[in-house]
């Protein structure tokens, strides 16, 4: 049975005004991205609905890449069959066999725009109707709430079946919102709330600090693997991996124990802030969440924040880790964010970090070295990498393995 | 040549041994080492999973590398009797199963005490799904069915199978997909599986890789401790370049399958035909509901090793039972549950197919099997 098209509704982007035309070009931009590895299909939008018009490719696969597109409500697939009642009968049963989530009841919604079909809607009705209780097993009908209306749309040259509606990502589309830069350490938030500004329309780049040989290849390995899972949500990211040993090595000698992670977080914030600049950004998003950690209390983002004038957004501020916890399983980066390999945070971490850190103090201490010189270092030596979906393919195909 | 014995083994692929070489030679590196050779290899590990998982439809922390069909069922069925005997000792499986599940099963039975229930087969070697509602009770932690019958394709009903033990929760739903693999869709989330077997060698990779699928959330006991790896179900130093290897057999398997096993079911049948016409041979194989890929007729009263050996002479291979049974001598065990023909079951010979058999062997083949079973009839009778 073929599927012919999915029809795709707009969340939030429906009910903006004279913006609407970007918001759509940008959402049909972004679906044609996900759904490049299927050459067939078409998408063709208007004001009010988008189609990928399947021209045989898998529906299946698509709605599955689909439910990640951020700008999308919901969506139904759609049978198309000869304009034939027997031929309708067995659409409708593929279609039912072929639901992405089990249902309990249904109805039947016949629209003719053929009015010189044989049999009216309500004939229609019945015969599907009947067609699919006899050949179901555990469903009924449930004309007032049903799971499912199962829509029946027949016309002269052709008869549609649909009426699933897969729930969407929502948000708006990525890329609508401006830039922003993402520090991105490894760890369980980061990715997150870099999933979460980007639900919001916001377009990423991201920023990872690399401390060889304190930190080792396979926790940059991790940050790549975390880029790219945000990449398919997103399209390709830029990653700026930043040399941070000798700024570290600088802190370690210079700062009291009790303060040197806060300095690093004030220095972080700085190189981030250049490297932002640089790149005609307008923010810095980080997974910091209130009193995770020390450097986590509103004490401590005080005398870090203190660095820079940007905006910083923090999308999980007032997030639980298991909430955190949740949203990073769904999105897959969980289990790469769990390899236990040390970030550029852990390897320097002193036994009693300060949880209440005093501005005048940071200052003072900070004041003995002139660290301009080093961020000018760091930001020079970023190594920037271009991270998409298909980075690994592409490795692979000039080693030719797979 | 004709190899019809790809039941038994398949052929790699050129490309999937020019993986296993560029890897051994280049990646050698343990993926549990820390330095970046050891990184490298991990880092092939984890991409072999991921195609792995796509391919199979399932999620990448559900994909564990194994050294094959056996173990992997080894690991499943003890791996499930250590692990959930507190919670009951009634195993059910069929009487059709392939030995590394059968024995598996008879040493938990004798070693662990457990009880074992093997469904019986119809005479199309199929399981009654009756059978298995009335087989469970409430001490059943376990429930093996194969997929693909080795010795006669013969499928068996594993997504009702699966229906039906959904809705007892306790019980594991463990299907041999040996035979299956890359011949047969198996939607493994839709059947409900819980423990899944793959083998490499039987889908043109290498022998000493496979893969048991375990469901995410369920719990078995490893057969191998040591080093941790492949999340501590399997411990031992990963086989990368075979574990490679496997995933572009996968993937080259499967792509256009479709199209391949149609092929391999038109060429299968052109032999069913001309064998069917044959004086005195009866077909094992289910006409409906079998393998594209396995044709398995019997010539009673005719010693079958010998049509293997006088087929041999003229390049042409197949098997009398299934290869790991042949040695023995052994009568066939599918075709004396299906048949309670002794006789039948004493002669059986078994065609199994690949993607790179053509209709002209077919051809070939039939008139072979003509003039040497003519041949024989005179001597042997």
């Amino acid at each position: 049975m073929q599927y012919d098209h999915i029809l795709i509704r707009y969340g939030e982007i429906s009910t903006k005004g004279k913006n609407r035309r970007g918001f759509i070009d940008r959402l049909k931009a972004n679906i044609r991205r996900t759904l490049k590895s299927y050459s067939a299909i078409r998408v063709e939008a208007d004001r009010d609905r988008m189609f990928v018009l399947l021209n045989g490719e898998d529906h299946l696969a698509i709605s599955e890449k689909l439910k990640g597109v951020f700008g999308i409500q919901n969506f139904s697939p759609a049978i198309k069959t000869e304009p034939g009642i027997e031929e309708i009968k067995n659409a409708a049963l593929s279609y039912m066999n072929g639901l992405t989530a089990p249902i309990k009841t249904f109805k039947v919604n016949t629209r003719r725009a053929d009015k010189s079909f044989s049999y009216s809607t309500d004939e229609v009705n019945h015969m599907v109707g009947g067609y699919l209780l006899t050949n179901t097993e555990g469903i009924t009908v449930n004309v007032k709430t049903p799971d499912l209306t199962v829509r029946v749309e027949i016309r002269k040259e052709a008869a549609y079946i649909s009426g699933e509606v897969i729930q969407g990502a929502g948000g708006l589309p990525v890329g609508n919102g401006g830039k922003a830069v993402l520090m991105l350490s490894g760890g369980i938030d980061s990715p997150v709330a870099g999933y979460m500004s980007m639900k919001r329309g916001l377009e990423l780049e991201c920023i990872h600090f690399h401390s060889p040989p304190f930190t080792s290849e396979r926790s940059k390995q991790k940050v790549i693997d975390l880029c790219g899972r945000l990449s398919e949500t997103a399209g390709p990211i830029k990653l700026h991996i930043v040399p941070f040993t000798e700024i570290q090595k600088l802190i370690q000698k210079q700062i009291p124990e009790n303060y040197t992670m806060t300095s690093t977080r004030r220095l972080m914030l700085r190189v981030a802030d250049s490297i932002r600049e640089k790149q005609g950004a307008l923010a810095i998003v980080t997974g910091e969440s209130l009193g995770q950690v020390a450097s986590q209390t509103i004490e401590s983002m005080h005398a870090i924040n203190e660095v820079t004038s940007t905006p910083v957004l923090r999308p999980l501020i007032t997030m639980d880790k298991l909430e955190i916890m949740k949203i990073a399983e769904e999105i897959d980066t969980l289990e790469i964010s769990n390899r236990p390999y040390e970030d550029c945070c852990t390897v320097f971490t002193p036994a009693n970090p300060k949880t209440k850190p005093k501005k005048e103090k940071v200052n003072f201490y900070e004041s003995f070295v002139d660290f301009d010189k080093l961020i000018e270092e760091a930001v020079d030596g970023v190594e920037t990498l271009v991270i998409s979906p298909e980075a690994e393919t592409k490795r692979d195909e000039t080693l030719d393995l797979f | 040549m004709i190899y019809f014995d790809n039941s038994a083994t398949t052929q790699p692929y050129p490309e999937v041994l020019d993986s296993f070489m560029k890897v051994s030679q280049r990646y050698f590196g343990n993926p549990s080492s820390l330095h970046s050779l050891g990184a490298e290899a991990e880092k092939l590990l984890s991409q072999s999973r991921k195609q792995a998982a796509d391919l199979l439809g399932v999620r990448e922390n559900e994909v564990f590398f194994t050294s094959g069909g056996t173990e992997g069922n080894n690991l499943a069925i003890k791996g499930a009797a250590v692990k959930h005997s507190k919670r009951g000792r009634h195993i059910i499986s069929t009487a059709v199963e392939h030995p590394s599940v059968k024995e598996a099963l008879e040493q938990i039975r004798e070693e662990l005490d457990f009880e074992i229930t093997y469904l019986g087969v119809d005479e199309e070697g199929r399981i009654s799904l009756e059978e298995l509602v009335q087989a469970l009770r409430p001490d059943t932690i376990l429930v093996s069915i194969m997929h693909v019958n080795n010795e006669t394709g013969t499928i068996q009903p594993i997504e009702e199978a699966g229906a039906i033990l959904s809705k007892y929760p306790k019980v594991l739903f463990h299907v041999d997909h040996v035979q299956g693999a890359g011949k047969v869709r198996l939607d493994i989330q839709r059947c409900k599986i819980d423990l899944l077997t793959l083998s490499s060698h039987k889908v043109h990779g290498l022998k000493g890789n496979g893969i048991l699928y375990i469901r995410n959330g369920v719990q078995i006991s490893p057969l191998f401790a040591g080093g941790s790896q492949e999340s501590r179900f399997r411990s031992g130093t990963e086989n990368v370049a075979g574990i490679v290897a496997m995933a572009r057999a996968l993937r080259i398997t499967m792509t256009d399958m479709d199209i391949k096993t149609e092929e391999i079911d038109r060429i299968r049948k052109r032999i069913r035909d001309g064998i069917s016409s044959m004086d005195s041979v009866s077909m094992n194989t289910p006409s409906d509901g079998s393998a594209p890929h396995i044709l398995n007729f019997s010539v009673p009263g005719i010693n079958t090793e010998v049509v293997v050996r006088a087929l041999q002479e003229r390049e042409i291979f197949v098997s009398t039972t299934s290869a790991c049974s042949s040695k023995k001598k052994a009568s066939s065990s599918t075709v004396l549950a299906m048949f309670k023909d002794s006789r039948r079951a004493d002669s059986t010979l078994r065609i199994s197919l690949s993607s790179q058999n053509t209709m002209e062997e077919a051809e070939h083949f039939i008139s072979a099997a003509e003039d040497i079973l003519t041949n024989l009839r005179e001597v042997m009778r």
